[in-house]
């Protein structure tokens, strides 16, 4: 099964990111609501209109495909024309919506060119205003940047949710890609195996993960199993083999049960010495001491590997702040990983 | 994918129209083939099968036809004649085409278009007037026939049985075999060009890289990976040349019947439509084998172009 | 890939010259003695052109080509409709219902024998001669013939560029308000134009050189060329079958490599504009 009992809404204006890895079913959820799949159960209602029955050519949607799809016999004017003649506009209105277009994605002069004499770039743009030229409804992206190098990727994505915002259109895009997902979306959808696991504003979905899946797919993440040892109000505390937790909110459970504690590595610290310049450091909480097994440089920031008793990694992201700085960690150094009473995520999923 | 259409009826109207067109045309012949194969022969047209004598329905049904095909001796060895032909000339088309497809294959990648329009050009002339062509060539005092007796071939040829007197080349099986392997080579090297053209030569560069000699990864690679292709080209020399009529009509010679001549005979010459089409159910009867094989692997290539 | 070549240079070459030698070998013959002044085919008696002059007196030869042109004509006309039909049904259908039947019956005659192919269905025409009163065997019946050869080949050449298509093409053209025959009219054929253009010519060529089909559903008075050429090879060589050899070798010469030198000539065109603005 493909995608399994999924039920999401989509705020108008918004842009909506369906993430996951390959076969966990956004392709087919995007292939839906475009009209190239029918959903054996199920509706799709779009300003209070029921799509579910109908043809790709008569939903006011509109999808940009991840290999262009740009009509190569046609010239770039005839492409983005193409849609607006379908509906049977009259010349001089098709000819305007046109230009306004070359306009928006800035290809005012190849408007005569066929695709095969345009770049990858400037065929994605084309490929936005033909999908655009309609103004439909809903704008849909299926891998948008999943075709270009790196250095090309980050300033096109900027340069997509301009025009997107720009034009004002609702648009639900598909991506494997979670940076790609974290920078353009105004809410991600985590999907899997045909289910959607949690859905949020980027921010929401990387703090605050509501499940293991999800804490593992967005970003790096340490993950440790424990069981909760004392429950309160205002705090609880987790027993790991590794180390204890201190958790400076209260959360629903009880106590005895096993729990998992997620934590983002930059939200960790490595020192030579044990901590004690705070109230649960000093308890003894909130810090492990491991060895260094591993180390990468990124450039802006290094992961350290911290191997800790039980032989669990922690990954601890430190950002190198000064040039050259010496570093006084190298492998096989003993250390310790110590963190705030706010950077754990519990979870129990 | 698959395209959506609105209708059944638009699809229906798609694939009905050609799907009928086979039924009718492609399909139905035969089973009238089958039928008339059992039936009396009239003069100028056949009897009914099914009579109404005396108020009741008669089936007279003539099976002696396939009898006749099952004894006597002139038929059976038509049959095998054909298949024998059929079979050589598979062969020479295999070995003459393999190596040449092969070469046009790892030729310079701009040359390779002319050499495959130079292939696809004799193709495109009518075979029949190259096939007379070939009368000429070898009757006495043609080309061909000057060359051979010249390099003193005749001798060889008279000696393994392919022609029966000295210097006379024409309407022996050697000019039935030159024929034929001359009108279906470019139905053999079509297809293997066209495998072998798409074989990924970093295969052949990895074996060199692994220690195997140029001479072996021919044969380890390059074959196996090109068997589709034989197998296509084969099928497309293999099953038509079974019934094959106007190349030993006009090549070959009292030593070479083969089957489509019978059935021509049969039906123009002996006016005998029933054993006209007992010949040709029984041919087909021969090709099953090797069409069924010709389909799966047409199936399979679209497959595998999908 | 001097690294990886199993053979010698020379070899392959040497290979390659004789192979083209003998395939090019009865053109030039047929060329050369059409030229011949000698009643005898093989004793070279000097430069002629009678036997052209010869051929153009040639009523029934002309009659023949006149007939089998228009039969080619048509046969290619309706092996390109009826091989759309049916290489767009095998492509894009799936798994429907008679699948299997039909692409067999789509494929067979690429190497049924003729002979089986021109007996059935003459049988056939004969018996709906009997029942309904039609068709009487002569160009039509022929047309028919060529017809079901036809079919086969264009489906092959049609559903191999068919296939190569991006369908993403026809789902953008569905997705931009395109209902399904526009979405064919306007994108698809278009895309298949060539092939389609091959399909004709490969059917057109196919029609005007067969004999065996002719032969069967032929009438009094729908004598095709190759079958006059036909029954006078039999009874022995004729010089005026050089001459129209001859022309036709110069006519699809002329064809092929023009036709070849301008699609090699889009192509570098087109590898031009895209390395272009690629740089751009």
């Amino acid at each position: 099964m493909a995608v399994n009992h999924v039920s999401v809404d989509i705020e108008r204006g918004e842009i909506f990111a369906l993430l996951g890895a390959s076969g966990c079913g956004k392709t087919t959820l995007l292939r839906m609501l475009a009209g190239f799949e029918t959903p054996t159960s199920g509706r799709i209602v779009l300003n209070g209109q029921d799509l579910s029955r109908m043809a790709p050519y008569q939903r006011p949607i509109n999808m940009m495909f991840q290999s262009y799809a740009l009509f190569p016999h046609l010239t770039v004017w005839d492409n983005i024309a193409f849609g607006l003649r379908r509906d049977g506009l009259p010349k001089d209105k098709v000819a305007e919506k046109v230009e306004a277009m070359l306009k928006l994605v800035q290809l005012g002069k190849y408007g005569m060119r066929k695709p095969h004499q345009l770049s990858g770039g400037q065929q994605q743009r084309v490929a936005l205003a033909r999908s655009l030229a309609k103004q439909p409804q809903l704008l849909l992206l299926d891998e948008p940047l999943g075709a270009l190098d790196k250095k090309l990727r980050e300033e096109t994505q900027i340069e997509l949710v301009n025009i997107i915002e720009q034009v004002g259109v609702t648009c639900v895009m598909v991506t494997h890609d979670q940076e790609e997902a974290m920078t353009m979306a105004t809410r991600i959808a985590v999907m899997s195996e045909g289910r959607i696991m949690q859905v949020g504003a980027p921010s929401e979905i990387y703090e605050t993960p509501a499940t293991r899946y999800v804490a593992d797919f967005i970003g790096n993440v340490n993950l440790m199993d424990g069981s909760l040892t004392a429950d309160h109000p205002d705090h609880v505390i987790i027993s790991c083999i590794d180390c204890t937790h201190y958790v400076g909110h209260g959360i629903t459970g009880v106590e005895g049960m096993s729990v998992s504690v997620a934590m983002r590595p930059e939200k960790l610290r490595l020192t030579r010495e044990r901590r004690q310049d705070s109230p649960e450091w000093a308890a003894g909480h909130n810090q492990a001491r491991g060895t260094v097994k591993g180390m990468s440089y990124f450039g802006s920031f290094t992961v350290y590997h911290l191997q800790l008793p039980s032989g669990q990694i922690l990954r601890v992201s430190e950002s190198n702040t000064e040039r050259h700085r010496e570093y006084p960690l190298t492998w096989n150094d003993v250390a310790w990983a110590s963190w705030s009473p706010s950077a754990q995520v519990v979870l129990t999923a | 994918m698959k395209l959506r259409l609105p209708t059944l009826s638009g699809r229906s109207a798609v694939v009905g129209v050609p799907y009928f067109w086979l039924l009718l045309f492609f399909l139905l012949p035969f089973f009238i083939v089958l039928r008339i194969s059992v039936a009396e022969m009239e003069i100028v047209t056949f009897k009914d099968l099914l009579t109404y004598v005396e108020g009741s329905l008669q089936l007279k049904l003539k099976l002696s036809n396939y009898l006749f095909i099952a004894e006597d001796p002139l038929y059976f060895k038509t049959y095998l004649n054909s298949l024998f032909y059929a079979a050589v000339t598979t062969l020479l088309c295999l070995s003459i085409g393999y190596p040449f497809a092969y070469f046009m294959a790892r030729a310079k990648p701009t040359t390779q278009p002319i050499l495959l329009m130079m292939v696809m050009l004799p193709f495109w002339t009518s075979f029949l007037l190259r096939v007379y062509a070939w009368k000429g060539l070898l009757s006495d005092g043609g080309w061909v026939s000057n060359l051979l007796i010249g390099i003193g071939a005749d001798h060889l040829l008279l000696f393994s049985g392919l022609i029966a007197a000295e210097g006379k080349f024409m309407n022996t099986p050697f000019s039935l075999i030159i024929g034929m392997v001359y009108t279906y080579l470019p139905f053999m090297i079509l297809p293997l060009y066209a495998n072998l053209a798409k074989m990924d030569l970093r295969l052949l560069e990895a074996a060199a890289d692994l220690g195997c000699a140029p001479w072996l990864a021919f044969w380890k690679i390059t074959v196996p990976l090109s068997k589709a292709g034989i197998i296509a080209g084969s099928m497309l020399v293999f099953i038509p040349c079974i019934g094959e009529f106007v190349i030993p009509e006009l090549l070959g010679g009292p030593q070479t019947l083969m089957i489509g001549r019978v059935l021509w005979d049969e039906f123009f010459s002996n006016n005998d439509w029933p054993m006209a089409s007992s010949v040709a159910v029984v041919m087909v009867l021969l090709i099953l084998v090797p069409l069924a094989v010709f389909n799966k692997y047409q199936s399979q290539a679209n497959e595998v172009r999908k | 890939m001097n690294a990886t070549g199993a053979f010698p240079k020379l070899f392959g070459k040497g290979w390659l010259a004789a192979g083209y030698l003998f395939l090019y070998l009865p053109i030039i013959a047929l060329i050369v003695y059409s030229f011949n002044d000698s009643p005898l085919p093989t004793k070279w008696g000097g430069f002629t052109t009678k036997w052209y002059a010869t051929l153009a007196n040639d009523r029934e030869m002309i009659a023949g080509l006149w007939l089998s042109l228009k039969i080619a004509f048509f046969t290619a006309c309706g092996s390109v409709v009826l091989g759309t039909l049916a290489a767009f049904s095998l492509v894009k259908f799936g798994r429907f219902k008679g699948r299997t039947l039909f692409s067999g019956m789509v494929n067979a005659p690429l190497v049924m024998p003729e002979v089986i192919i021109g007996l059935s269905l003459l049988l056939m025409l004969v018996s709906m001669q009997r029942w309904l009163g039609f068709p009487e065997r002569g160009a039509l019946t022929i047309w028919l013939g060529h017809l079901l050869l036809g079919l086969a080949y264009a489906t092959v050449v049609i559903q191999a560029r068919l296939q190569d298509m991006n369908p993403s093409l026809e789902e953008a053209a569905s997705d931009l308000g395109a209902k399904p025959l526009q979405v064919f009219m306007l994108i698809i054929l278009p895309l298949i134009s060539q092939s389609l253009m091959s399909a004709w010519l490969l059917t057109f060529t196919l029609s005007l050189d067969d004999v065996v089909l002719s032969a069967f559903l032929s009438g009094p008075g729908s004598t095709t060329m190759p079958l006059v050429i036909f029954s006078r090879a039999r009874l022995g060589m004729s010089p005026s079958i050089n001459a129209v050899a001859t022309v036709i070798i110069a006519v699809v010469s002329v064809g092929v490599i023009a036709a070849s030198y301008w699609i090699a000539h889009n192509e570098r065109k087109r590898s031009r504009e895209m390395a272009e603005a690629a740089r751009a």
